[in-house]
């Protein structure tokens, strides 16, 4: 195995080394544990960095062979894969540096530190698969990590709750996925990206329904991972876990798999413009109901988990509209976005976990209050997080959503209507934030004593700061040939200004919510429609078959009664007696003998 | 005298000895090492290279019938002997102290060992069939006198049905021996095998039909299932190891050795049958396990749910799906094996097994915590263990049946294969279910004794973790054995 060869392979096996480590020996040393993580992580940042200075690598191995079935396990380092190793190592050695604070006064550090190991893992598995079968097998590892970090304070009732939410919405999404590629491999007989992109267009174009319904059952395995509509309800149930990771999982990376998905198999997506359709209206009714709902959340995590969900429904949206332009660059504006995002986004939660860090695990906005001046450099670096998600003109957030309410405007109008008020509401959400939360007095004790953590915390906020402001440029050619529109950028502008200044003048000054909208509050009430249908229809049916099976097996009980008489074989074993068996078997090999011999 | 002649008779011997007196416990600690090491020896001696049928020998008991005591195995029979000697030896860790007549318990544990491994190895059909009688017996008596809560209802209940079930198994064998060319009657497994076209197409379907219902009683397909959740809940902890985890496999490893080869035109004659049935296995039963409220009457309804995936595997009858299904009677044999070894640590030390009593457990016990978890993990399928990477095989090959490169007729074996799929969601709800109830959330104050298991649970539980490990990461390590004797079955 040469150089080029060894980096992927070692940025991929090297957190699983360090998860192993700790769950397996080190678990008792909280230090010794910590720092094997955190090396770890530093490790494949810089192996993420040298591999930039690679060619195109790709080295299978062979997992499963049989017959028509090929399996291999393979690493891809193309552009594609380059560009999200950056996010993934990056965002991920910045959140286990911050963890170590912010994380330090728990027991239980070993035993976070490995699961993020295994989450590092399980993503670099997505990023660097060269198939669907390994990118699948990846896919439910990183449903693995995600559940047991959501569930890291499991004594906790919600944080039970929330991780199992997590993971059974993401096998439902799953359940699509899988079919759909057992549909692509039924026909196009590879399960290899390269091999599906190379030789089997004109499989796929000959029968469209076909590929339309297995791309689309493909989606859902996004739907699911990414928490789009109808599956969005368990990312905002997941803030429970730990705020570094919501930060690195729920914010910018695995969401995020899902959209790196769809720009890997984007040449498909292209092939169907009925598939294309749902993609990029179900990204855009995501990216409005999310930003409705934050509107009148009072949670600073949740605030930002559908802040999260509605970002993830522009990206979704830029595939759906712009399937070629994803297909013949890199990601297209989705993953330009993504790159951007994954940013602010970050630093968005861990600057909301340094405040609740500060005080004492309080999270709600209303009795915050002040903290740009108790917290300078939290509530600096937060100002810039929530000026580059909200559009602020020249910041990252601000190029990144003008490629893709350009490529918006040029599929629906409707569309980009959406997604220019999505734009004004997202501003919104985020200044009634930035006022409450920062603005104005404190209005409880815990706010009145905030106060900016250690280094180890505030350096990642500084450091994804300055990213936040120019990751945008001279990066948008890794993604795509694009160019800047200008009425585009104009109008966001004014949709960033018009949903900032609202938010301004109606929060500022304000001590308690001013407006009660309970349908947004409510979420639109998906949680307990879900319900009633769970209820309804799994809990129904499955109470239907458990006293089918009861009344089943109460009848053959009668007929065996009948049959043999219970009395009988009961007294038999009362005793621990053979014999009844014995006859049993004994009236077998009569029937043998008398079919061998007699017939 | 090969050493299929030691693994299988050792535990009989030992049992022997037991009954006659000699220290129980410690005998049949040593038998099942003794048994686990020759099953290494028996790897070691197996010539991969080559395939076929190796370390064979033979008695001839009456000629005139060929009938004779052959033992040999391939690579499936290999890995299902490897399957044995690792749950008995967990199997035989895990047993807690038996308060009355221990050596005729451990007697009987060893018999149903002995009686797995002798099925296994051999290569003649009557045999094949005394030795799984032989398995089976014991556990019906040790059900009735050791078992637990109703035992001697759900004793009584797995005799009657498994008895049916053997005596349809008779007769299918019966039949299938009868349907042979005269001159060609044999039980010689092997002879029959290098003739797989032997049986008249239009006599399959009848046998085929017997066969499935036998086996399938015992693999608990549905509607012939309702034995086996409670007499998993009833039977002492080694039994519900030894009997989910191995015995039941018996039949998957019937219906692939006899019914694939030998009986292909019968099997496409009730392809549509199995299907419905196999799917109720999955989709059915799936949603009475939700609907449980007690781990073990769970575990033994997901045992059951299980089976219907090995069942589509063997529906596929193509390489890649009976290659799965066969993957599978080893993952699932090891997966409920581990949940079933820490049930029975739970029912001994635990207020209740019903979930509503336990809670917060991985705070008082973590070791449990997380190996319950991973096994839980494992059994409802995800990477990392072996049981993903077989039902992977089994919905490929499922799904691909039938495909041809560029077409894909869409029929009741990809329907079937999209039920299985959803399967998948159900298993997540139920295993997730229980884990929360028991091991998350506050501890309960009436689990304040629950603690961690001592080694003799602790240990059995990681070596059987370890082997479904090493399937999950690289299945090859299995498949290297199984893969050549599926495919000299079946086809390529």
């Amino acid at each position: 195995m040469d150089t080029a060869q060894f980096i992927p392979w070692f940025i991929l096996l090297n957190p699983l080394v360090a998860a192993a480590l700790i769950l397996f020996a080190t678990r008792r040393n909280a230090s010794v544990s910590v720092g094997i993580s955190v090396i770890s992580s530093l490790l494949g940042l810089v192996a993420t960095v040298v591999s930039w200075l690679l060619p195109t690598v790709h080295s299978p191995v062979t997992w499963i062979h049989i017959g028509t079935l090929n399996i291999s396990l393979g690493v891809s380092l193309d552009d594609l894969s380059k560009v999200m190793l950056i996010v993934v190592t990056g965002i991920g050695f910045l959140v286990h540096l911050y963890s170590t604070v912010y994380m330090e006064h728990d027991d239980a550090r070993p035993r976070f530190f490995g699961h993020l190991s295994l989450f590092m893992f399980s993503m670099l598995g997505i990023v660097l698969a060269d198939n669907f079968a390994m990118m699948f097998m990846f896919w439910e590892l990183v449903g693995v990590s995600s559940y047991l970090l959501i569930g890291h304070w499991f004594t906790r009732e919600a944080a039970g709750k929330a991780a199992n939410k997590a993971f059974i919405m993401n096998r439902i999404g799953d359940f699509g996925f899988m079919l759909g590629i057992l549909m692509l491999w039924a026909t196009a007989g590879t399960l290899s990206f390269q091999g599906l992109h190379e030789t089997n267009v004109t499989v796929f174009t000959q029968n469209p329904a076909y590929l339309t319904v297995a791309v689309l059952c493909v989606f859902c395995g996004a739907v699911g991972k990414s928490a789009q509509f109808p599956l969005h309800t368990w990312l905002p149930d997941a803030m429970e876990g730990p705020t570094p990771v919501s930060a690195l999982i729920h914010a910018a990376t695995m969401v995020a798999a899902g959209v790196f998905m769809l720009a890997r198999i984007a040449f498909l997506v292209e092939l169907s413009p009925t598939a294309a359709a749902v993609i990029a209206w179900i990204g855009g009714i995501t990216s409005l109901l999310a930003a409705l709902m934050a509107t009148q959340q009072d949670d600073i995590k949740r605030i930002l988990a559908y802040s999260t969900l509605s970002q993830l429904g522009y990206m979704v949206m830029a595939i759906g509209v712009a399937p070629h332009v994803s297909a013949e660059g890199h990601g297209g504006p989705a993953m330009y976005h993504l790159f951007t995002h994954a940013f602010f986004k970050a630093l968005l939660f861990l600057g909301a976990g340094a405040v609740i860090h500060a005080l004492h695990h309080e999270q709600d906005i209303w009795k915050m209050g002040g903290l740009l001046k108790k917290m300078p450099k939290t509530g600096r670096t937060f100002a810039i997080g929530t000026a580059a998600l909200t559009g602020f003109p020249l910041l990252s957030g601000f190029w990144s959503k003008d490629s893709i309410l350009a490529a918006a405007s040029e599929y629906s109008t409707l569309l980009y209507l959406i997604g220019l008020f999505v734009a004004v509401l997202t501003a919104f959400y985020m200044t009634r934030l930035f006022v409450v939360a920062f603005l104005g007095e404190p209005r409880s004790d815990a706010a009145k004593h905030g106060h900016d953590g250690p280094a180890a915390m505030t350096i990642p906020l500084l450091v994804l700061a300055v990213l936040s402001v120019i990751a945008a440029y001279g990066t948008e050619e890794w993604f795509f040939e694009g160019h800047f529109h200008f009425s585009v950028a104009l109008l966001a502008t004014i949709a960033f200004a018009g949903g900032t200044g609202a938010a301004w003048v109606l929060y500022t000054g304000k001590t308690r919510e001013p407006f009660a909208l309970p349908l947004f509050r409510n979420k639109f009430y998906f949680d307990e429609i879900y319900g009633a249908i769970v209820s309804g229809t799994q809990d129904v049916l499955a109470y239907l078959a458990n006293a089918l099976d009861a009344l089943l097996s109460g009848l053959v009980r009668v007929a065996g009664m009948l049959a043999w008489g219970a009395g009988f074989v009961l007294r038999l074993l009362q005793f621990g007696n053979v014999q009844g068996y014995a006859f049993i078997f004994g009236l077998g090999v009569v029937g043998l003998v008398y079919f061998i011999v007699f017939k | 005298m090969t050493v299929l002649n030691l693994i299988v008779l050792l535990p009989i011997l030992n049992a022997l000895l037991i009954a006659l007196g000699a220290p129980a416990r410690k005998s049949a600690i040593i038998s099942a090492w003794g048994q686990f090491v020759l099953t290494l020896i028996a790897f070691a001696g197996y010539d991969v290279a080559r395939g076929g049928f190796q370390l064979r020998s033979a008695w001839d008991v009456a000629p005139a019938w060929d009938l004779s005591l052959q033992l040999g195995v391939d690579g499936l029979g290999l890995v299902m002997l490897l399957l044995t000697a690792l749950v008995t030896l967990a199997a035989v860790y895990c047993t807690p102290k038996i308060e009355k007549r221990e050596n005729l318990f451990y007697a009987c544990v060893l018999l149903i060992s002995a009686g797995a491994a002798g099925a296994f190895a051999s290569l003649d059909l009557f045999f094949f069939y005394a030795f799984h009688e032989l398995a089976l017996i014991p556990t019906f008596l040790l059900i009735g006198v050791w078992g637990h809560g109703e035992r001697q209802v759900a004793a009584w209940k797995i005799t009657i049905y498994l008895a049916v079930g053997s005596i349809i198994l008779l007769i299918g064998l019966s039949k299938l021996y009868l349907a042979l060319p005269v001159g060609h009657r044999t039980f010689d497994m092997v002879k029959l095998l290098a003739h797989p076209g032997i049986i008249p197409a239009a006599a399959q379907p009848d046998i085929y039909i017997w066969l499935l219902i036998g086996f399938g009683i015992l693999i608990s397909l549905v509607p012939f299932h309702s034995w086996a959740p409670s007499a998993y809940a009833s039977a002492p902890t080694p039994v519900a190891m030894l009997h989910a985890g191995v015995l039941k496999k018996f039949g998957l490893y019937g219906l692939i050795r006899l019914a694939i080869p030998l009986l292909p035109a019968g099997a496409q004659h009730w392809s549509n049958f199995l299907l419905i049935l196999l799917v109720a296995n999955i989709l059915y039963i799936g949603l009475v396990t939700i609907a449980q409220k007690r781990l073990d009457l769970m575990l033994g309804y997901s045992s059951v749910m299980h089976m219907g995936y090995a069942f589509l595997g063997i529906a596929a009858a193509n390489a890649v799906g009976v290659t799965g299904a066969s993957l599978l009677m080893l993952a699932h044999g090891l997966s409920i094996a581990a949940l079933f070894a820490m049930c029975g640590y739970l029912r001994q030390n635990a207020p209740s097994l019903a979930f509503t009593s336990l809670g917060g457990l991985a705070k008082r016990a973590p070791f449990l915590g997380y190996a319950f978890g991973m096994a839980a993990f494992a059994s409802i399928g995800l990477p990392g263990f072996a049981n993903f990477a077989s039902e992977l095989m089994v919905f490929f090959g499922a799904f691909g049946s039938g495909a041809t490169k560029a077409s894909l007729s869409f029929g009741p074996k990809q329907i079937a294969t999209i039920c299985a799929l959803w399967g998948v969601v159900i298993s997540a709800v139920y295993m997730l279910r229980a884990y929360r109830q028991m091991f998350q959330g506050e501890p309960l104050a009436n689990t304040e004794d629950t603690k961690d298991p001592g080694c003799c649970v602790r240990w059995p539980v990681i070596l059987l973790l370890a082997a479904l490990f090493i399937g999950g990461v690289w299945p090859s390590s299995y498949l290297r054995y199984i893969q050549p004797s599926v495919e000299a079955m079946v086809g390529k």
